[in-house]
């Protein structure tokens, strides 16, 4: 600068010791400071995953030979599967790939043992949820090896000619919902979980923190509105918005995206009403919390952050260790992508979805409680 | 109206925050049309008395009425009876000048809102900006449609808490002529301020310091009760003066004002006393009544004092 302009020390070191005092007194920020890269480290270094491991498994056994059993066991040496069941008929399989309980089925065919050590080259068929190709693609690859080197092992003495020439069973890979195995048909309607988890928790800790941050609050309680009226007037607003967002979601899925839309639409906006009011409620939380509208911001993100990695939207939700699952399993949005997912990519219905239903209910109700008990409190 | 009912009638009115008290047992009566001031340091409690009439803070002990109302129990009944301006800007600054006032007539459940918004535009002066967003407004203009706003549904009874903060002289001057034509309606307000002038305009006043009600009564009444006696001294070079008065016996306080100073004490032989030992012709000694200030700072001196 032209006058003035050398650089003073003390100044500076004032200028320094200013910002220091004005962090500590702001608690809040300063938690945030330290929690999110502490946050961040424990998802990213401990919880996240990209090559799941243990993914559940249903046999359906149509042949109870040695082989099956070989190819089952090998199946669970490998790590990627977990069997858990192989006494299950075809539609109960079927149901637990539809709603997401198991991830594969293998159904080994009748009279399996019988056709292979006819080397009449038999087939094995492995059913995958290939929602996130992600969750799925190295554990479908390593079936093929698993499967054949087990049964070399077993095809030895006077059926080792089998070992030669072309492998001795047929695998057959079946990729269901998403058979090209197309990234965005997963994230896509995933995003939507996502969009209306970061706006509403946001926008509503921000709408409500404002009114009191500006000291508009005051001139409104000293009105004969009613705290409830305030309160419901200034979420059915957000309510809309969020139901602006899925619109423009889903025309995007659909037209942008290509992505198949299976299930009822009807289904995903009802039900899509209990993950917005949950999220309100975190947010309508934060609001009675934080003491101005930056704080309401770091908190909503604070919520954001595990939302966005343990629920299985960006990284698979399998591959994460149980304590980071059991974690997942709190937060509505986990539920909610399960559901999105669910109803336009395997077009489940009413009762396929309910099991992720009722945690987001119980969600909304803690969260919208606790939101309810805290805001009247600050009224007086 | 002059045997009607009081409008503020409380009792023993106590309110304290984390063990602390800010209003002590507070009584006050305030009668219909009445212009009340308050007045009292930062911290006094008239914040927290005029939020406790208006139903935003509970007491914690005392009883009282507001417009005949139970303050504890029927504040619901009160709210749409009175007109609260906070001491902060309290509308919204990104909404209009009329949507902030659709918004308060909306609010109260006016009938025809359009009649009585575009009236309350029309006779505040507001017309101009209407269709501004409110917080691109002066401070004098905020002022103005906040008091707007608390006139919309016709309240009987105004808790004005420092509304002319920071505003200038002729709104000041605008926003007194407004109250005084609400009193001759029959509107009765309760004004907390810090400017002196103010406090000589109210028809009664309070004094409150750190909870505590010091004084009431109309403004000769508290000047006269408190037995202050003042002189005015004026002449050359008075700043060399003022070091040698403080330290005379009943000399209590020493206040320059313009181009005199004005030495007050509650004893008037004794202050006299000392003052003839520096009656030598340099100065002009006068004897005038004491002013509201020099009241109200002699009862925070004795208060702290003893």
């Amino acid at each position: 600068m032209g006058f003035g302009g050398y650089f003073s020390f003390n100044r500076f070191l004032a200028v320094i010791s200013k910002e220091f005092v004005q962090m500590r007194r702001d608690r809040v920020t300063f938690a945030m400071m330290i929690g999110i890269p502490i946050l961040q480290m424990i998802i990213f270094g401990f919880a996240i995953n990209s090559d799941p491991k243990h993914l559940p498994t249903v046999v359906l056994a149509g042949d109870h030979s040695v082989f099956s059993r070989t190819i089952i066991a090998a199946m669970q040496n490998s790590d990627y599967f977990k069997v858990i069941s192989t006494a299950a008929t075809e539609e109960e399989a079927a149901m637990l790939v539809e709603t997401g309980q198991v991830q594969f089925v293998l159904t080994i065919p009748e009279q399996f043992s019988r056709h292979l050590i006819r080397g009449e080259n038999p087939s094995l068929l492995l059913t995958a949820d290939a929602t996130d190709p992600a969750a799925t693609s190295n554990a479908l690859s390593a079936f093929r090896i698993v499967a054949e080197r087990a049964l070399a092992r077993d095809l030895d003495g006077p059926l080792s000619h089998l070992r030669r020439g072309s492998p001795p069973v047929d695998v057959i890979i079946h990729p269901r919902f998403n058979p090209e195995g197309i990234t965005q048909y997963n994230i896509v309607p995933g995003l939507m979980g996502v969009v209306l988890t970061m706006t509403l928790v946001i926008i509503t800790a921000l709408a409500i923190t404002r009114e009191r941050e500006r000291g508009t609050m005051e001139n409104l309680l000293s009105t004969p509105v009613k705290p409830f009226e305030v309160m419901i007037g200034k979420i059915i607003p957000y309510i809309i918005v969020g139901y602006v967002q899925m619109g423009v979601i889903l025309l995007a899925s659909y037209f942008l995206f290509k992505v198949p839309i299976i299930g009822n639409l009807f289904l995903l906006l009802g039900v899509s009403l209990l993950f917005i009011a949950a999220n309100l409620g975190v947010g309508l939380t934060f609001s009675t919390l934080a003491r101005n509208q930056l704080q309401a911001v770091q908190m909503a993100f604070f919520f954001f952050l595990p939302s966005i990695l343990l629920s299985g939207f960006m990284f698979p939700f399998r591959g994460m260790p149980v304590w980071a699952q059991h974690i997942g399993e709190i937060l509505p949005l986990t539920h909610y992508l399960r559901i999105v997912r669910g109803i336009i990519l395997k077009g489940n219905t009413f009762d396929q979805i309910l099991p992720n239903l009722w945690p987001i209910t119980l969600f909304l109700v803690i969260s919208l409680t606790i939101g309810l008990k805290r805001y009247r409190s600050t009224l007086d | 109206m002059a045997d009607a009912s009081p409008v503020i009638a409380v009792r023993n009115l106590t309110k304290s925050f984390s063990g602390k008290t800010v209003v002590n047992k507070l009584s006050l009566q305030i009668n219909p049309g009445e212009i009340y001031g308050f007045l009292g340091p930062n911290g006094s409690g008239k914040t927290t008395f005029i939020r406790m009439l208006s139903g935003l803070l509970r007491p914690d002990s005392g009883s009282g009425t507001c417009l005949g109302f139970d303050i504890l129990r029927e504040s619901g009944k009160i709210k749409p009876l009175i007109g609260y301006m906070a001491q902060r800007f309290s509308l919204y600054e990104d909404l209009s000048v009329r949507e902030n006032l659709n918004f308060m007539a909306r609010i109260y459940r006016i009938n025809n809102m359009r009649r009585t918004v575009d009236e309350t535009v029309e006779r505040m002066g507001l017309s101009r900006f209407a269709n501004q967003l409110a917080g691109t407004l002066s401070g004098g203009w905020k002022q103005r449609l906040a008091l707007s706003a608390c006139l919309l549904h016709r309240p009987r009874l105004l808790l004005l808490d420092e509304p002319t903060a920071g505003v200038d002289p002729k709104a000041r001057r605008d926003f007194w002529d407004d109250i005084y034509s609400l009193a001759a309606e029959g509107v009765t307000s309760l004004i907390s301020t810090h400017y002196m002038d103010e406090a000589e305009r109210c028809h009664r006043l309070a004094y409150l310091a750190y909870g505590d009600l010091l004084v009431s009564g109309t403004a000769d009444e508290v000047v006269s009760r408190s037995g202050l006696k003042t002189r005015a001294v004026s002449g050359a070079n008075l700043h060399l003066l003022s070091p040698e008065l403080k330290p005379l016996a009943g000399v209590e306080q020493v206040v320059p004002f313009g181009s005199t100073l004005h030495v007050s004490g509650h004893d008037e032989e004794l202050l006299d006393q000392s003052l003839n030992s520096l009656k030598n012709g340099k100065y002009t000694w006068q004897k005038i009544d004491a002013n509201l200030e020099e009241v109200f700072i002699s009862l925070m001196q004795e208060r702290e004092g003893g």
